[in-house]
């Protein structure tokens, strides 16, 4: 097939190719950066914590009346206030395990410090940035984290200390990610570290497998991985504490621990977001991600509706135009896969300069959206898929006009129009 | 008038004769418009002025107690203040209106007929926050600067907790036991929880649940409660006690001023410039003075109120719109010129360009109508939904008000106007000599 007619012709409807091809480009400059979009979100709210998430649970209450910590004796007044809690806890029935703790991964209640390999170094001038968890021997097992090297805690580890008091640990667990960052050569276990640029050591006793920090910010992106543990209890007015319960039966203890708490003392405030299972606690976390994902998936559907309506509705307008001409090249022997063949590759012409167009607009948006919105940079490959895509969404959509344009009957041509 | 009316009788007509594409032009206007209209009812929500008469009057300020080694990026100051700057500001008052805030952490001790404790969050306050941010009272008022000079137990509480307590009687002089302190009830207010919470953006994402109770600044102080919010501090923390505290260069207070001309701004700016300069001389800064002085609207941009979800909505919306725009374009185009035949009919028969301008133009504002009620159904729906996408406090913030339906229209119709101009440009240059010889 010759194009030079072909383009002559669409000489004659500029305004029509112009449309097509803008739609064209449009729709793959966001269509590319939108399912580039998508696909982040859904890496992100499918990135493991390390924690086993089925039939966990966290509990948030803070007693009333009870010392503020700022006196003499009011960490171990605190502290027979957590025990007792605790030993409620424990002793229900479904329930596997409990520990007191800061916080969770994605509960974005963060406790964030540097670790050093040496005593006093500045701050900020740390050797690795983490977040911390504190807690007493039951966290492991609460949590279900991984140990793949050393040993976790035991009940003589573990102190109280006030929530405002520092106080440095003897022995810690980090992360994987955190140890090789400290000792690239993977010997970190049985090392003495520095925190917060503190000047009395804490060995790494244990190395867990995997621990996300709490916070899903930004700002933790750099050392989202890296963290340690700490065996304290931590004595404020308030408490959390996670649980682990018997399998099947998480809604049963939900259920059951206000009552339990209750029972221990009412003096103290438990609210509708006091008890959580872990899943709603990773819902809440991810809620406008996966929203973001939902969004740009549903743009996209749209938009790629819309423009193949556009291209159905302007081809079958030519279709219209040509019908007399149509019935000459017939009359003049041309088969119906010519007429056909003709309209398909003129939509090819022109969705592929919307397309040219549209690579160049794509990569443009990407700029503007990494410029404003922390994005990354766009894969070549996302704007390769998106290209074949609007193209093959072309062909689809010239298909029922064209069809219809090669069954125009060649005696079409004797008529007048 | 009567031509006017006759071409948008004509639209109509015309919407019926190709009804697929009708079908599509005006379900790709419904569905642009309501794109962008959902995403903009959040938007509006989140980036408005919660108090659009005094905004440009009231000010926070800031003055740098870390240094250029500490500081935020761009060596932007702490967002908030330590108790010694505060207190220097408030006892200098050199700002006709001026109050310290920050947020406080209760619970109502259980009696008369309730056996368990409640929450009772809010903010220490001073006497003037009433006045400055113009909250409306059920009962009583706030109290006076002397309250304030006597540390005195008065205390504001939400018609919501006076719901709860009170059963919503007025109970101005009641006594209300708070953590094991007794406080004299000497206002409730009416329902009053500006969002974005402007005053305080440095606990809060500015869209929390209405505060419970207000109370004095230096009772808190008295009773050493600790900050139940935000709590910012630099180098290794080393206070223990309550005096520790107070002096260490942790930032948890914030302040606002009221200043009414730009000469009393100025004013004020030289006073924070010159209080740095002194804390420099004295040797408790050891660097130049680093103050700021912000303004309603300038604080919420700069603590980035508008959630970074609803701008990257906002934009896709709006490049959705603009596609659904162009394939309306070239959808009229198409629908238009079928009709040449016709256009060149009427031009024969004495109609000039300009009534088939008009009558085109018309034409495209029936089906920019149609459009609109059908965005209208669509945004109805999104707006419903928008809590997919964000957290239940700022989903519940977009409504379907009168103005957004009427926006809906006017965007719909307005667009597709727009959208009409090249087509029916095209329409009214068809000749009508030559269409009458072709048919």
């Amino acid at each position: 097939m010759k194009l030079h007619p072909m383009i002559a012709a669409l000489r004659r409807h500029k305004a029509g190719v112009v449309l097509i091809a803008l739609q064209i480009a449009l729709t793959l400059a966001i269509v590319c950066n939108a399912v580039f979009i998508i696909g982040q979100r859904i890496e992100r709210v499918n990135r493991p914590t390390g924690l086993v998430e089925d039939n966990l649970m966290l509990v948030t209450q803070s007693w009333v009346g009870a010392p503020s910590g700022d006196q003499p004796g009011d960490v171990e007044k605190l502290d027979s206030l957590l025990q007792a809690d605790l030993a409620a806890l424990r002793a229900m029935p479904d329930v596997e395990s409990v520990v007191p703790i800061n916080s969770l991964p994605l509960l974005n209640s963060s406790w964030t410090g540097s670790v050093a390999l040496k005593p006093g170094s500045d701050l900020r001038a740390g050797n690795a940035r983490s977040v911390y968890y504190f807690g007493d021997e039951h966290l492991l097992k609460t949590l279900g984290l991984k140990l793949v090297a050393g040993r976790g805690f035991t009940a003589a580890d573990v102190r109280n200390r006030g929530f405002r008091d520092s106080g440095t640990p003897a022995v810690i667990i980090v992360t994987k990610a955190l140890a090789d960052k400290l000792y690239p050569k993977g010997d970190a276990l049985g090392k003495a570290i520095y925190l917060d640029g503190g000047s009395s050591p804490s060995t790494i006793i244990g190395e867990v497998e995997r621990l996300q920090a709490p916070s899903t910010g930004s700002w933790v992106n750099g050392f989202l991985w890296n963290a340690t543990i700490e065996p304290f209890r931590l004595n404020a007015n308030f408490s959390r504490y996670a649980i682990r319960t018997k399998p099947g039966r998480l809604q049963a203890v939900m259920h059951a621990v206000p009552d339990v708490l209750y029972g221990v003392s009412r003096m103290r405030v438990l609210d509708d977001d006091s008890v959580k299972s872990f899943a709603q606690i990773r819902q809440e976390a991810y809620r406008s991600d996966v929203g973001m994902a939902i969004l740009m998936g549903v743009v996209c559907l749209i938009l790629l509706g819309v423009t193949a309506a556009g291209i159905v509705g302007l081809t079958s307008f030519w279709v219209g135009q040509r019908h007399r001409q149509i019935g000459v090249r017939r009359a003049l022997g041309a088969r119906k896969i010519d007429i056909l063949h003709y309209f398909q590759m003129e939509n090819l012409l022109i969705s592929g300069a919307g397309a040219l167009i549209g690579l160049g607009l794509a990569i443009g948006l990407n700029m503007l959206l990494m410029k404003h919105f922390e994005m990354d940079r766009l894969p070549v490959l996302y704007v390769l898929a998106g290209i074949v895509a609007v193209m093959a969404l072309g062909q689809g959509a010239v298909f029922a006009p064209a069809r219809r344009a090669s069954n125009v009957p060649p005696v079409v041509a004797t008529r007048s129009a | 008038m009567v031509m006017l009316d006759y071409y948008f009788r004509l639209g109509l007509r015309s919407l019926r004769r190709n009804p697929m594409l009708t079908a599509l032009m005006v379900m790709a206007i419904g569905f642009g418009v309501a794109a962008s209209m959902t995403t903009y009812s959040v938007f509006r929500a989140v980036s408005g002025n919660p108090i659009p008469d005094k905004s440009a009057r009231l000010f926070t300020p800031q003055i740098d107690g870390w240094g250029p080694q500490q500081n935020l990026q761009n060596n932007e100051p702490g967002e908030a203040l330590g108790y010694i700057d505060a207190m220097a500001l408030m006892t200098a008052h050199k700002a006709r209106r001026q109050t310290v805030l920050y947020k406080v952490q209760l619970s109502v001790i259980p009696g008369g007929n309730r056996d368990l404790p409640l929450n009772a969050n809010g903010y220490a306050v001073t006497s003037d926050f009433f006045t400055m941010f113009e909250v409306p009272f059920r009962y009583g008022g706030g109290w006076s600067t002397r309250d304030d000079d006597a540390r005195a137990s008065g205390i504001v509480i939400s018609d919501v907790l006076n719901q709860k307590l009170f059963g919503g009687a007025d109970s101005v002089g009641r006594t209300l036991d708070l953590g094991g302190h007794d406080y004299q009830i000497v206002g409730v207010t009416s329902h009053w929880n500006p969002r974005p919470r402007f005053y305080d953006l440095f606990s809060t994402n500015g869209f929390g649940k209405e505060p419970d109770i207000y109370m004095v600044f230096n009772r808190a102080m008295d009773l050493e409660m600790r900050p139940g919010g935000r709590n910012s501090c630099r180098g290794s923390l080393s206070y223990t006690t309550w005096q520790e505290y107070l002096q260490s260069n942790c930032v948890w207070i914030t302040p606002w001023v009221e200043l009414d001309s730009p000469a009393e701004v100025a004013g004020y700016r030289r006073f924070l410039t010159n209080y740095a300069a002194e804390q420099q001389h004295a040797g408790r800064f050891n660097w130049a003075p680093n103050v700021r002085l912000r303004d309603v609207m300038q604080w919420m941009d700069y603590e980035q109120v508008v959630p970074p979800e609803s701008r990257i909505s906002l934009a896709v919306a709006l490049g959705f719109f603009l596609i659904c725009l162009v394939n309306t374009i070239g959808l009229l185009l198409a629908k238009f010129m079928r009709r040449a035949g016709e256009i060149g009919v009427r031009r024969a028969l004495g109609a000039t360009r300009g009534e088939i301008y008009t009558q085109y133009l018309i034409e495209a504002g029936t089906v920019g109508l149609a459009g609109g009620l059908l965005g209208l159904l669509f945004t109805a729906i999104g707006v419903a939904g928008v809590g997919v996408l964000f957290r239940p406090e700022i989903a519940k913030l977009a409504k379907l008000d009168p103005s957004l339906v009427a926006l809906t229209f006017a965007v719909a119709i307005v667009a597709t106007v727009l959208a009409a101009f090249y087509p029916a440009w095209r329409a009214a240059r068809v000749q009508p000599a030559w269409q009458l010889k072709s048919s």
